[in-house]
């Protein structure tokens, strides 16, 4: 019984991103909340300092930022768990 | 066995990239030239003694902890790419993002949580264009201050109740990510609402958030969770260091 209302929840999960694709959506909270409310009230956001809006470049920094965030994540995961290791292996010595 | 791990890693953050890579930047803080310039400051000054005060206890706890910077570093990054990786919440037909701020918050401590925050929210202004630096005070306010101390007490609360390590982690999650968009609500409405009243607006916002921010909130709850169970199966040594834990619990 438990599993199939889990196997429904996850069918339901899966299905509904096509029907709202259908619709187009999936923009961010910045701009269904955030800058919506703002434009309601007379404010709207400016362009950044650093405009990255050009073709493919936000595609390419976030791919980026996300290796290199991913990165820097996995070395100093390794480094906390290979001190933990020499640590165990220094107490058996 | 490490080459196999690395590469699943190198994967796992190439999905990740892919997820959150998107022709628009999809950015769910308070985005560049939203806030007037007298609230903009605001947010800034009050932020300015918060990050202070993280720069001098990372400087003091890292000389006297050296598996402390590694933490710090791991935290960072899991915080930098957390906040700016839009999740599609197929229930609201939006997409918004985790904040990961409980997380470093019980594992590093507030103040250093907001450092932590301030350095990823500064990085992701510059060059993803998400969030704005204009308004960088402010979504270090929401994100870092309110989203670290948040997390950390309620976790700290339940602990002392003897509340489940894992709960507790859960709920400082879930409760760090509703709390930091209700305080992204509060500082949004008194920054637009001009001569209006503060609390219809402020309401019309958290209200718009719930739908996306509801799911998201469980969400972040179940990672902060299973990064303290990961790091009590993997380094119990060190949660005992930063007092997340007490020794007897830790079972070295």
């Amino acid at each position: 019984m438990k599993e199939t209302f889990f196997c429904l929840l996850l069918a339901a999960y899966c299905l509904l991103p096509a029907v709202v694709l259908a619709a187009d959506k999936w923009t961010g909270v910045d701009e269904s909340v955030v800058e919506k409310y703002a434009k309601e009230h007379g404010r709207e956001a400016v362009r950044p300092l650093i405009d990255i809006e050009h073709g493919d470049l936000p595609l390419f920094l976030f791919l980026v930022a996300g290796a290199v965030g991913g990165f820097a994540g996995g070395y100093y995961w390794r480094k906390l768990t290979e001190s933990s290791e020499a640590n165990k292996k220094d107490k058996n010595l | 066995m490490r080459t196999v791990r690395s590469a699943l890693i190198f994967l796992i953050c190439s999905l990740i990239a892919l997820m959150f890579s998107s022709s628009d930047a999809l950015a769910m803080h308070i985005s560049e030239g939203i806030l007037p310039f007298n609230w903009a400051a605001l947010w800034f000054a009050v932020a300015a003694p918060f990050v202070a005060f993280g720069l001098y206890s990372l400087t003091k706890r890292s000389a006297m902890e050296l598996s402390f910077k590694p933490l710090v570093g791991l935290l960072a990054a899991a915080v930098f790419i957390i906040s700016c990786m839009p999740i599609p919440v197929p229930t609201a037909g939006t997409c918004s993002h985790p904040c990961g701020t409980g997380m470093s918050a019980i594992l590093l401590g507030p103040s250093i949580s907001v450092l932590v925050a301030a350095v990823a929210l500064l990085i992701q202004a510059l060059f993803l264009a998400h969030g704005g630096l204009s308004t960088w005070g402010a979504n270090i306010v929401s994100m870092g201050v309110i989203g670290s101390f948040v997390g950390y007490f309620t976790f700290r609360v339940l602990r002392s109740a003897r509340i489940n390590m894992s709960v507790s982690g859960f709920m400082a999650g879930l409760f760090a990510d509703w709390a930091t968009y209700a305080a992204t609500a509060a500082i949004l409405a008194s920054g637009i609402k001009g001569d209006a009243p503060f609390m219809p607006i402020f309401w019309k916002i958290v209200i718009s958030f719930i739908p996306t921010q509801l799911p998201l909130g469980i969400l972040e709850g179940a990672i902060t969770a299973g990064m303290i169970a990961l790091l009590q199966k993997r380094r119990p040594d060190l949660l005992v260091k930063m007092q997340v834990i007490r020794q007897e619990e830790a079972g070295i």
